[in-house]
């Protein structure tokens, strides 16, 4: 297949690998990912040291027939592979109301993962697992928001890999060497200057979401710098929230934050380069980013709240119990749901989070997401989020309104069972 | 050429970049992205050009199972390297034998092709070719 004037240079293990020398299993991986390296006009392969696979949500036989054939023909991961969000939350039962043939076909996808060797995670947000990737290496990962989160907060290094070849990086331990792999390709093209917006805004995960609605919007698929930001605001859950929301409203993969992400660091004063163009972005263009990923009303009666998209972190749990100690519950109308990963709501029960959040009226759902699969009852019209992912999703998904808002925001309503929102927070 | 096969149908030119997933029918390729202005529209059978396609990667498993399901456009001519449909038919390929023509077109090519009519599409390794009558 003769797709470029650049030639694509196989060492000879990749050779021996596409030749079927390692196995058919790795032969049929090996195609897809020299098949992906042409079309990426990639000069050759690299390792890599880990994978994440987004190929285990059911969308229909093909997915499952493809990992099936894999693991038929023998292939098994050859590094370190962690799973995505699937279809079925597997510790809580009956949450997920999907039909009896559907919840099946989910089982046999996630049992086909399990069986090629990946680790039973179940998590769109990898990176709060032990042994994640450090700055540097090379990494295949899928699922936008992990990509962006890798990428950016942890300067490792990946591409964007989708269904099908990011499980066929796992098993050949290569990929393509092209798009963020490529250090050149990591430079800011475009600076938002955030130097206006009081430290007082930036102060929530919410307020990050929104930024990130802004930067998704703003620069598409290219790679931004923010600055102007103070560093102490930084941490991973706004990191999260920033990249997710990014990813949703645009194609970003990569941002840096100066003097707050890895590689910003270490360019310094060198970043932004000299002559990159400069946008401005102001507490005004995070109000009408919340705006915008909120197509419900202030005073609208509210049927639920969802958080966790990303999955809910450790620190995130620790902020709600916090927020939930003076023990008023929610409404009984409005039921307020946690997605996150059993690893999280493990260590969430460890330190009795999860209690308080319980006891308050929250339930929890693990090894999916709620906008994904039926998990809201059918009668919800309206529901609020911290996320921008979220928010961005829901309304097309489930066909119900949405109201994006802080942690704050979202407790309050949910206890009034109103959508309600406190100005001061966003000004 | 991005991946080997023939194909036959009536041309369709997209208008706008289409997600498969979120925007069609899982079962029937059915245009339903409300926002697109071809909604309501079948691939099923088509010689489908677009520039690319956009959104998630879930798009090439979406791509992969209208393929198995008979349901997939008969060819896809792209103007750009869209890694995600090509994926998708590569999978289908390895797994049902099914072989779903995509070919990269330059601009001058994509110019060249009728706006409608019946349009065949071969592609192998000894070369490509889009024709009508």
């Amino acid at each position: 297949m003769n797709t470029s004037g650049i030639q694509l240079e196989l060492t000879a293990e990749d050779e021996a690998k596409l030749g079927g020398e390692h196995g058919p299993g790795v032969a049929m991986a090996m195609r897809l990912v020299v098949a992906l390296a042409r079309i990426s006009q990639a000069p050759r392969l690299i390792d890599i040291e880990s994978a994440h696979i987004d190929g285990c949500l059911y969308h229909g036989q093909a997915g499952l027939d493809f990992v099936e054939k894999l693991v038929g023909l023998g292939a098994r991961v050859a590094v370190p592979t962690t799973l995505n969000v699937a279809s079925l939350d597997l510790l809580h039962p009956g949450v997920v109301r999907l039909s009896p043939a559907e919840s099946r076909a989910a089982q046999r996808l996630m049992d086909a993962y399990v069986a090629i060797g990946a680790r039973a995670t179940w998590t769109c947000a990898p990176y709060q697992l032990a042994g994640r990737p450090t700055a540097g290496t090379d990494i295949a990962w899928a699922e936008s928001n992990a990509i962006v989160f890798a990428n950016s907060a942890l300067g490792a290094r990946t591409a964007r890999y989708g269904d099908f070849v990011d499980i066929c990086a796992a098993v050949t331990g290569r990929a393509p060497f092209a798009g963020l792999h490529v250090i050149e390709n990591r430079v800011p093209t475009i600076e938002l200057d955030c130097s206006s917006i009081p430290d007082r805004v930036l102060d929530s995960p919410a307020a990050w979401a929104a930024l990130g609605f802004a930067v998704g919007r703003r620069v598409g698929e290219e790679v931004a710098i923010l600055t102007g930001i103070t560093p102490s605001l930084v941490d991973e859950d706004r990191l999260k929230a920033l990249g997710a929301t990014a990813a949703s409203s645009g194609g970003v993969a990569l941002f840096h934050v100066a003097g707050a992400t890895p590689e910003a660091i270490i360019a310094a004063n060198s970043w932004p380069p000299p002559g990159t163009r400069c946008v401005e972005i102001t507490a005004e263009t995070l109000r009408a980013a919340r705006d915008e990923l909120s197509t419900a009303a202030v005073g609208d009666r509210l049927d639920a709240v969802s958080l966790g998209t990303p999955h809910f972190s450790l620190t995130e749990f620790a902020e709600l119990a916090a927020s939930l100690h003076d023990g008023e519950a929610f409404a009984p109308s409005c039921t307020v749901w946690i997605s996150t990963s059993r690893e999280m709501l493990g260590l969430a029960r460890d330190n009795g989070y999860a209690r308080t959040c319980e006891q308050a009226g929250a339930r929890l759902i693990v090894d999916t997401c709620t906008y994904l699969v039926p998990v809201l009852s059918d009668t919800v019209r309206t529901a609020m989020t911290t996320s921008g992912k979220w928010a961005w999703y829901a309304p097309a998904n489930m066909q119900i309104d949405v109201a994006f808002g802080t942690l704050a925001e979202c407790i309050t309503s949910a206890r009034s069972g109103r959508v309600t929102r406190d100005d001061s927070a966003w000004s | 050429m991005l991946c080997a096969g023939d194909g036959a149908g009536e041309i369709l030119w997209l208008d706008e970049p289409l997600s498969f997933w979120g925007g069609t029918n899982l079962h029937s390729a059915i245009i339903t992205d409300i926002h697109h202005p071809q909604h309501g529209i079948s691939l099923a059978g088509r010689v489908m050009v677009m520039d690319a396609s956009r959104g998630s990667s879930s798009s090439s498993s979406v791509l992969a199972e209208q393929i198995r399901a008979g349901v997939a456009p008969s060819a896809i001519l792209l103007a750009s390297r869209d890694a995600i449909v090509t994926l998708g038919a590569l999978a289908a390929a390895e797994v049902y034998g099914i072989r779903l023509p995509i070919l990269l077109l330059d601009a001058n090519a994509m110019a060249g092709l009728p706006r409608t009519g019946a349009v065949v599409v071969s592609s192998g390794p000894d070369g490509s070719s889009v024709s009508w009558s």
